[in-house]
């Protein structure tokens, strides 16, 4: 944390330090909401406001909070959030609502937000905090619409619920691929864009753990 | 910074953060409330429009409203499968008339017996609410209210019959709570396109000796034989895997949800026990015979 500036901490996470893609954290939901695109931008900022609103909050009373509870106050502050991004959705999106169904409530366990208050909000002011919260939930939004773009338009021909390949269960000629749909699909897609952005940002390639020794053969006599 | 490490400060931090997060959560439960039960009213008109297939796609709020203004709602005497005035139920009009809450109304329902009680459900209302869509004096639709234990939550649905009181037109539930991608598969448009055409009750015995043990094995412990004290028993109920269309009863069965067997098992008793004898068998006997 040598150096806060406010443009480092909002945009930094969406591609340099992206949460999902360097820190691998929040796969779960990740997985779960991405077959649409209308999803994933409800789902992305539903996020950015929860991570936003808590790391802003806990930054607030960060010198007042003892650190014996420290994890709980965290929690309790990013929950109570939770429950108000979710009943106003339910307020004003209520069909989306219902089709992110549990996955609103999921975003307590969603280890960005929580990272996010422990590793920046406990050390900085309240206003770099909120910037920073937003920033890894852009950074989260983002893959999660990229996910969502391959799955949607390959699983079910469609982007936002408009047909772009006429399906063959429609009298099209695309036949959609039904693993696309399904949340093993989501993984492979994370898959790719690690690798796509490890091969454009040379910096987040890890060391190799080990290293494979040559192949010799050997005679069997 | 000097001391915030001590007991005192610890529980004064607590307690007062649990007070501001109460105030907050509750205050948006309680402000919002008003929209949220609005959106539910709606979508549980739509739902039942869906079930009769009068649902246009992306119809808007107004559209709901007056397309649902035409339904026609009557409230049915369980036992005796009459109609009552919505005066029996204490109330102006038929639609005014809150069937889940009758179900725990001491006066107004009554405990099923245990063995009985195959969807779960514990109480059963003696008045229930149907909506009929009408042309003319001729009944199109029958939309009747259905509900019942699923895996993890009660499914509260709507089951819609043609005008012949056996074949279904539609089938949807408004509200469960089970496991998505799973369970939760019976919001999917494609399963709940299976369900038209299907018939609950062997009228006339074309499925012959109903055997349950060939082919796809059925999800419902009770078999029920085709008819009972004179009175023709539901047949419809799921079955494991995809349906054999040349089995002699394919038309009472469906097809039931991959990885969702506890879900499956509760769909099965639910339509069962709600066209069985505690549910709308008299309603529906009495329908047939256009009375």
């Amino acid at each position: 944390m040598s150096d806060v500036t406010a443009k480092k901490v909002l945009f930094e996470p969406v591609f340099t330090n992206n949460p999902i893609a360097l820190q691998i954290l929040g796969i779960c939901s990740a997985l779960a909401v991405t077959t649409s695109m209308e999803l994933s931008i409800v789902m992305g900022l539903a996020v950015c406001a929860v991570t936003g609103l808590s790391s802003a909050a806990v930054a607030t009373i960060r010198s007042q909070i003892p650190s014996s509870i420290r994890i709980i106050v965290q929690m309790t502050i990013i929950a109570s959030l939770v429950i108000v991004v979710d009943q106003v959705l339910r307020a004003f999106a209520y069909e989306i609502s219902k089709q992110l169904s549990v996955f609103v409530g999921l975003i307590i366990t969603n280890c960005i937000v929580m990272g996010r208050a422990e590793a920046f909000a406990m050390q900085n002011t309240p206003a770099m905090s909120f910037l920073d919260g937003v920033g890894n939930g852009l950074g989260y939004a983002v893959i999660l619409l990229i996910v969502a773009f391959f799955r949607e338009l390959l699983g079910a021909g469609k982007l936002f619920g408009v047909e772009i390949f006429a399906t063959v269960n429609d009298g099209g000629w695309y036949v959609p691929n039904g693993l696309l749909l399904l949340p093993p699909s989501a993984f492979f897609i994370i898959g790719f864009i690690i690798w796509a952005l490890r091969g454009w940002k040379k910096a987040q390639v890890e060391p190799a753990d080990y290293k494979m020794s040559a192949h010799k053969v050997k005679e069997a006599f | 910074m000097s001391n915030k490490e001590t007991i005192s400060k610890t529980v004064t931090v607590a307690f007062l953060l649990c007070i501001v997060c109460s105030i907050v959560v509750a205050s948006s439960v309680v402000l919002l409330k008003p929209i949220q039960q609005k959106n539910k009213a709606l979508n549980l008109k739509a739902n039942i429009l869906a079930a009769a297939g009068l649902l246009k796609e992306g119809a808007s709020a107004a559209e709901i409203e007056s397309t649902f203004a035409s339904i026609d709602a009557r409230i049915v005497d369980l036992d005796t499968g009459e109609y009552v005035e919505p005066s029996v139920v204490g109330k102006q009009t038929a639609l005014a008339y809150d069937q889940r809450k009758a179900a725990k109304d001491p006066a107004l329902s009554a405990p099923i017996p245990g063995d009985e009680d195959i969807a779960s459900i514990k109480r059963r209302v003696k008045y229930a609410k149907v909506y009929l869509v009408q042309n003319g004096s001729q009944v199109e639709t029958i939309i009747l209210p259905v509900s019942g234990y699923g895996l993890w939550s009660t499914l509260h649905g709507f089951l819609a019959l043609e005008g012949d009181a056996n074949t279904i037109a539609g089938f949807g539930f408004y509200e469960h709570a089970e496991t998505p991608g799973l369970g939760g598969e019976v919001d999917n448009p494609r399963w709940k396109g299976i369900w038209p055409g299907k018939k609950v009750y062997d009228l006339d015995g074309q499925a012959g000796t109903l055997d349950g043990t060939s082919g796809a094995s059925s999800w419902s412990g009770k078999k029920k034989s085709n008819v009972e004290d004179g009175k023709p028993q539901p047949q419809i109920r799921l079955v494991k895997g995809a349906v054999d269309k040349t089995r002699k009863d394919a038309v009472h069965l469906v097809d039931g949800l991959s990885g969702a067997t506890l879900t499956s098992r509760g769909v099965t008793n639910l339509v069962q026990f709600w066209t069985g004898e505690h549910g709308f068998q008299q309603y529906l006997e009495r329908m047939r015979k256009g009375v």
